[in-house]
Formats: C-alpha cells, sequence, structure tokens
C-alpha cells in the first residue's frame, strides 16, 4: 500500500463514511444510545473512542513485526485494555462529572469489536501512517455518529443544547420553551432515535452516494 | 434467612427485568440485533450466554476479592476480567468440543461471539462495583442472563413476522429493528418501581 497523501486521505474518509462504525456497520452500538441523551456526554465518549483507536491502532502497528500471530488476539485484547484503562484515568481526572455518567461505558471500550476489528484487519497488517489515518477516520466517524444522536436527541427531547466550552464549564443553549418531546431523552427514544438516523443515512446514501461510488460495489 | 433469600430473588428479579441490559442499560447490542433474526439461534444464544455468565460472574468474583483486593490492584480489573472472560470462553470452546460434539455443533458458533458481548465483561464489573457477595454475584449473573434471553426471545419472534410487513425502504433492515426495540423498552419502562432495592 502507497503511503501518498491521496490514499491517507481516502483511509481517513473510508472510517467517517463508508465503513461508518455506528450506521454503516451497526458495531458497537451500546454507547451509541447509553450515553447520547445529552451532547456534552456524546462529545466526551466519541473522544475517548478517538483516542483509543487511534492509540491501539499506532500500538499494534509498530508492534505487528514482533508479534506471534498464534497469540495475536490475547496481545490485541491487552494493548486495547490498556489504553482503555489509561482513558479511564484521564477521564476520571480532567472530567469527573462526565465520567460519573459513562463511566461503565468507558470501561466496556474493552469489548468494542470495530476496535479490535481494525486492530486485526487493518493496524497488524499496515505501516505506522496509514494506520493512524485509518484510526483517526474510524474514530472521527464514531465521534460523528455519536455528535448527530446526541445532537438530535437532546434537541428533541429537551429543546436545548448543553455545549462544553471548556474542560469545566459548559454553556447550555435553549430553544425551545414549550414541552419538548420527552420520550428522545428516555432510554427507548434512544432506539428510535438511532433507527430514525440509520434510515436517513441509508436514505441519504442512496440517493446521493451510490451513484458517484457505483461500480465498486 | 427467609429474607436474605427474598433479596436474592428480588435481585433476580431487577437484573432480569426492571434493570434489563437490552433495554434500559443498552449494553450487548450488537449481539442482539446480530442473532435475534431467527428463533432457533435466539435460543442457543440464550442458554450459552447465560452459562457462560454465571461462571465467569463466580470466577471473577474470586479473583477480585481473594487477589486484587488484597493486593490493592483493583486498578487492573479491566485488564483481569477481560483476561478471564478470553480465557474461559477458549476453555469452554475445547472442552465442549471434546466431550459433546454434539452440542458443539449446535452451540460453539455462539461461543466465539460471546466474547465480544459487553454484558459478560459488565456484570464483573457492576458485581465488583456494588460489591455484592459471592452469592449475590451469582443471583446477578444469572438475573441479567435470563433478562437477555427474554430480551432476545421477544426479539427474534418479532423479527419472524416483520420479514412479511411492509417496510418503507430506507427503514428496511436493521432501522426498523431500532424502532422495534424502542417500543419494547418502552414497554419495559413499564417495570421501574417493581422493586426498590
Amino acid at each position: 500500500m502507497s503511503s501518498t497523501n491521496s490514499s491517507l486521505k481516502e483511509l481517513f474518509l473510508n472510517g467517517i463514511i463508508k465503513e461508518n462504525t455506528i450506521f454503516k456497520l451497526a458495531l458497537s452500538l451500546c454507547p451509541s444510545i447509553a450515553v447520547t441523551n445529552n451532547l456534552k456526554n456524546g462529545l466526551y465518549m466519541g473522544a475517548a473512542v478517538l483516542f483509543v483507536q487511534v492509540m491501539v491502532n499506532i500500538t499494534i502497528s509498530l508492534m505487528r513485526k514482533v508479534i506471534q500471530p498464534k497469540v495475536r488476539l490475547p496481545i490485541f485484547m491487552l494493548v486495547i485494555s490498556g489504553w482503555v484503562t489509561v482513558t479511564q484515568f484521564m477521564m476520571a481526572a480532567f472530567v469527573p462529572d462526565v465520567y460519573a455518567k459513562v463511566g461503565l461505558y468507558i470501561a466496556l471500550i474493552v469489548a468494542f469489536a470495530s476496535i479490535l476489528a481494525r486492530a486485526e484487519m487493518f493496524a497488524s497488517k499496515n505501516g505506522l501512517l496509514p494506520s493512524m489515518a485509518d484510526g483517526l477516520g474510524m474514530g472521527t466517524g464514531f465521534l460523528f455518529a455519536l455528535t448527530t444522536i446526541s445532537f438530535f436527541r437532546e434537541l428533541v427531547g429537551k429543546g436545548s443544547l448543553t455545549v462544553p466550552t471548556g474542560l469545566a464549564t459548559q454553556h447550555v443553549f435553549t430553544f425551545v420553551n414549550t414541552k419538548p418531546l420527552l420520550i428522545m431523552v428516555l432510554p427507548a427514544g434512544g432506539f428510535l432515535a438511532v433507527g430514525i438516523l440509520m434510515a436517513a443515512f441509508n436514505w441519504v446514501d442512496a440517493k446521493y452516494l451510490k451513484k458517484s461510488t457505483h461500480g465498486t460495489h | 434467612m427467609g429474607s436474605e433469600f427474598t433479596k436474592l430473588f428480588e435481585l433476580i428479579i431487577s437484573a432480569s427485568l426492571i434493570n434489563n441490559f437490552v433495554f434500559t442499560r443498552f449494553l450487548g447490542l450488537c449481539i442482539f440485533f446480530g442473532v435475534s433474526k431467527k428463533m432457533e439461534t435466539a435460543v442457543g444464544m440464550s442458554i450459552t450466554f447465560t452459562s457462560v455468565m454465571m461462571i465467569s460472574a463466580a470466577i471473577s468474583w474470586v479473583v477480585f476479592t481473594q487477589i486484587l483486593v488484597p493486593l490493592e490492584i483493583t486498578f487492573l480489573e479491566i485488564i483481569v476480567f477481560i483476561g478471564i472472560i478470553a480465557g474461559l470462553v477458549q476453555a469452554s470452546d475445547t472442552i465442549m468440543r471434546k466431550v459433546s460434539p454434539g452440542l458443539y455443533y449446535k452451540l460453539g458458533i455462539y461461543l466465539a461471539l460471546i466474547s465480544t458481548n459487553c454484558i459478560i465483561l459488565a456484570v464483573p464489573l457492576i458485581n465488583a462495583g456494588e460489591k455484592y457477595s459471592f452469592i449475590q454475584s451469582l443471583a446477578f449473573g444469572l438475573g441479567s442472563g435470563l433478562g437477555f434471553a427474554l430480551a432476545l426471545i421477544i426479539m427474534a419472534s418479532i423479527r419472524e413476522k416483520l420479514e412479511l410487513a411492509e417496510v418503507p425502504a430506507p427503514f428496511k433492515g436493521l432501522p426498523m429493528a431500532f424502532v422495534v426495540t424502542g417500543l419494547i423498552a418502552l414497554a419495559f419502562t413499564g417495570f421501574s418501581g417493581l422493586i426498590t432495592l
């Protein structure tokens, strides 16, 4: 694989649109519903996944020549859980109020199929730069999905948006003063929101994107 | 003794119905949407899942309280638990293949899937966080397994019918499954407040 700029950009975009973890592959769905009832939690969760994905890809790519193929899965799991523990500590230290809500789901990043899959399918076979681009793309795709879902849910469910303006500060924008659709911030609303957004993603994809990528599938 | 038994019963009911992993904690969704297309696979997955869950809850409890807590290295819990689960899944895979090939042929494929299921990791983590006793941990594992089985079976029976329904094109497949799950989750919120632990 050549590591020219254009192919790096392609790798990056691939993770965001064509193989978007949540909307396209439907993997790692748990946090997409659990933590997306407000924009701030969604943003931080997405950022945590982005960080872990990039660091895991870098580590695996650097270690790919010394890992024995037979024991690769346990080693991948160890690398992933190591980075997840690091993330967990950083979040507990810098954003304790977010951590109190999403802590369990941060720990569960370990069991994300998407991260293990990228380590196995990509980082263990490719050099440092493509692996970084791939990790950034996949992670950004995840962040994008989580942000979209939580934006939608908070806006419809509460009529407001919580935007973090610094590590500890935030700004709450209020748009609607009438009664919002409370169901969207309830657990059940999460499933409905993801279902609706997934359908929207499919619709846009079928209408506009299929033409340009026609023939590659 | 009597009240303790009631507590355990409450724990099982609470883990399976009120705090159902799929509908209120949103864990194990990948597996949930992956294997709920057919009734047969749903039942197979439920059986395998509940048994692995109980065993892993037991082993994790022993390792956590007897090794991690005395040595004060509880921050390693994620790494240790995932190791236990991966080892356990691998071991039961090997044992099942040798001891009962028939059962392996039927359920073996679900075993491999289980290690990517977040519920199986969440149960030991919650057990450790809540400082449950050994029996309570087992009860929590059983309740969670039963809850997951219930969710899978409800979903599989709906999706089998859904195959024949006319669904708008963009909603075909997964998006519709999500909307259906949302409606079931709405029904499950009715259980909240049934037992206050």
